[in-house]
């Protein structure tokens, strides 16, 4: 036993060592986990204030870039209305009018600024400035003037982080609007202005310019959220299917401000799935 | 000796501010990164013991990674850092051995040799980081540019402080 204790002591570093990193390793992982309840990040209050400070000095010297992304997204919104207003003018005269008030209140959409942002690591994450208090909870979407941004990941009462869509373990559900075939996105880690659509099989289609939005199967995004455009489209000798390099719609190295989405229907959706599939997809 | 530990505690902080109010900012053409905080651990007096630096490593590597939203990625690789850093002033001490007291600042030991310190520690701790962050060898070439880019840039910035900072040999 003596023998026992004077060898660790004599190696004392080296144990040391090893557990160090096995307690680094396990924090890792759970840090990896999805919706990992996380108290050590950038959503802790004093850490969250720490980088508001930060970001307000950064702000000043994109203001140029905030306000033309504003008038942008003012001018997407516009175009919006306009267009929903006429389809439903047009609708009223034709058909009769859909008054299921839960199906037109069913998204409530809450506005965040960003605090903290990364694009350059292989795990990206965004932090923002509300939380608990707000509604958030983990698992939303979030998209910035109609463009995937990612979804919440972890929330304290007044911060929250998003696993940005530029991370190597997200993944998103999406459809060819064109063709209407579906896939996956996924970003492979290098170009943060380009993401990869996989899982298109050899029979489609796709055109350079093709627009990419959600698929809405995945729970998480409403169907029909803007990701980008295809921008390069090869496909190899044996492979079963493509691969395709997206243009994102969403710089985020100039992200300022985005919406998260609050779905009220999401509940009752989940549950209709658990309750007849008996588990959680 | 008091005076030097307080002095230590507070470069810790300036170190870990530093590095996440302003060099996290700092990317050059998506590839290069400026991970300073290491030179904290790599300029700590030479007869600080391996335990020591694996716990200063580990705390100095938690609180940059609350910053980085990368819980325990950079604590690893300064644990790791810490550990190997006496075994590779042992291997490469000069003739004569080091004084006592003597801490591995460029001022006190030379340009090259501090280089030689430096360095494949350095690189060893970038490449670590990038490939644990990666979490395989797919991205294991991109890895290596990311590395080698952001060696470039930490020692660089680290020679800068070095050269400029008057004074680091007492501490």
């Amino acid at each position: 036993m003596e023998r026992l204790f004077n060898f660790v002591y004599t190696y004392r570093a080296f144990f040391t060592f090893l557990l160090l990193e096995l307690f680094c390793t396990w924090l890792i992982v759970q840090n990896n986990r999805y919706q990992s309840a996380a108290y050590f990040n950038s959503s802790n209050a004093l850490f969250a204030r720490i980088h508001t400070v930060s970001q307000n000095i950064r702000d000043y010297f994109s203001l140029t870039d905030i306000n033309a992304a504003l008038a942008q997204q003012n001018n997407w919104l516009l175009k919006k209305t306009t267009q929903q207003s006429q389809a439903l003018h047009f609708r009223q005269a034709t058909t009769p009018t859909q008054n299921d008030s839960s199906r037109i209140k069913q998204y409530d959409f809450v506005t965040a600024r960003v605090i903290n942002n990364s694009t350059k690591s292989y795990k990206n994450y965004i932090t923002i400035d509300r939380g608990m208090d707000d509604g958030l909870t983990p698992g939303m979407p979030v998209i910035s003037a109609g463009n995937v941004v990612g979804k919440v990941k972890t929330v304290s009462r007044h911060y929250a982080v998003l696993i940005s869509l530029l991370n190597i373990d997200e993944q998103v559900s999406c459809v060819i609007r064109r063709t209407g075939h579906f896939g996956t996105v996924q970003w492979d880690g290098v170009n943060p202005l380009l993401i990869s659509l996989k899982y298109i099989p050899r029979h489609v289609l796709p055109r350079t310019g093709d627009s990419i939005v959600t698929s809405g199967y995945n729970a998480i995004f409403p169907a029909g959220v803007y990701v980008g455009k295809i921008k390069d489209v090869k496909l190899k000798d044996e492979a079963m299917f493509y691969d395709i390099s997206v243009e994102v719609g969403q710089d985020f190295s100039k992200l300022s401000y985005v919406q998260i989405i609050n779905d009220r229907l999401k509940k009752e959706r989940d549950s209709l799935e658990v309750h007849t599939t008996g588990e959680i997809k | 000796m008091s005076r030097s530990i307080i002095i230590q505690i507070i470069l810790f902080f300036v170190y870990v501010l530093a590095q996440a109010l302003l060099f996290k900012n700092l990317v050059l053409f998506n590839n290069g990164f400026c991970f300073l905080y290491i030179a904290y651990i790599l300029l700590l007096p030479i007869e600080t013991n391996s335990l020591a630096l694996m716990i200063i490593g580990f705390l100095i590597g938690f609180s940059v990674d609350i910053f980085y939203n990368s819980l325990g990625l950079h604590a690893l690789t300064t644990v790791f850092t810490g550990y190997v850093r006496n075994y590779w002033l042992r291997v490469i001490t000069p003739q004569g051995g080091y004084d006592a007291g003597a801490s591995p600042a460029l001022a006190e030991n030379g340009a090259q040799w501090f280089l030689v310190y430096t360095m494949p520690l350095v690189f060893v701790h970038h490449l670590i980081l990038f490939l644990v962050e990666s979490a395989g060898v797919a991205l294991f070439w991109h890895s290596m540019m990311k590395s080698i880019s952001s060696l470039l840039f930490t020692m660089t910035a680290m020679m800068l402080i070095e050269y400029l900072v008057p004074g680091r040999r007492r501490i």
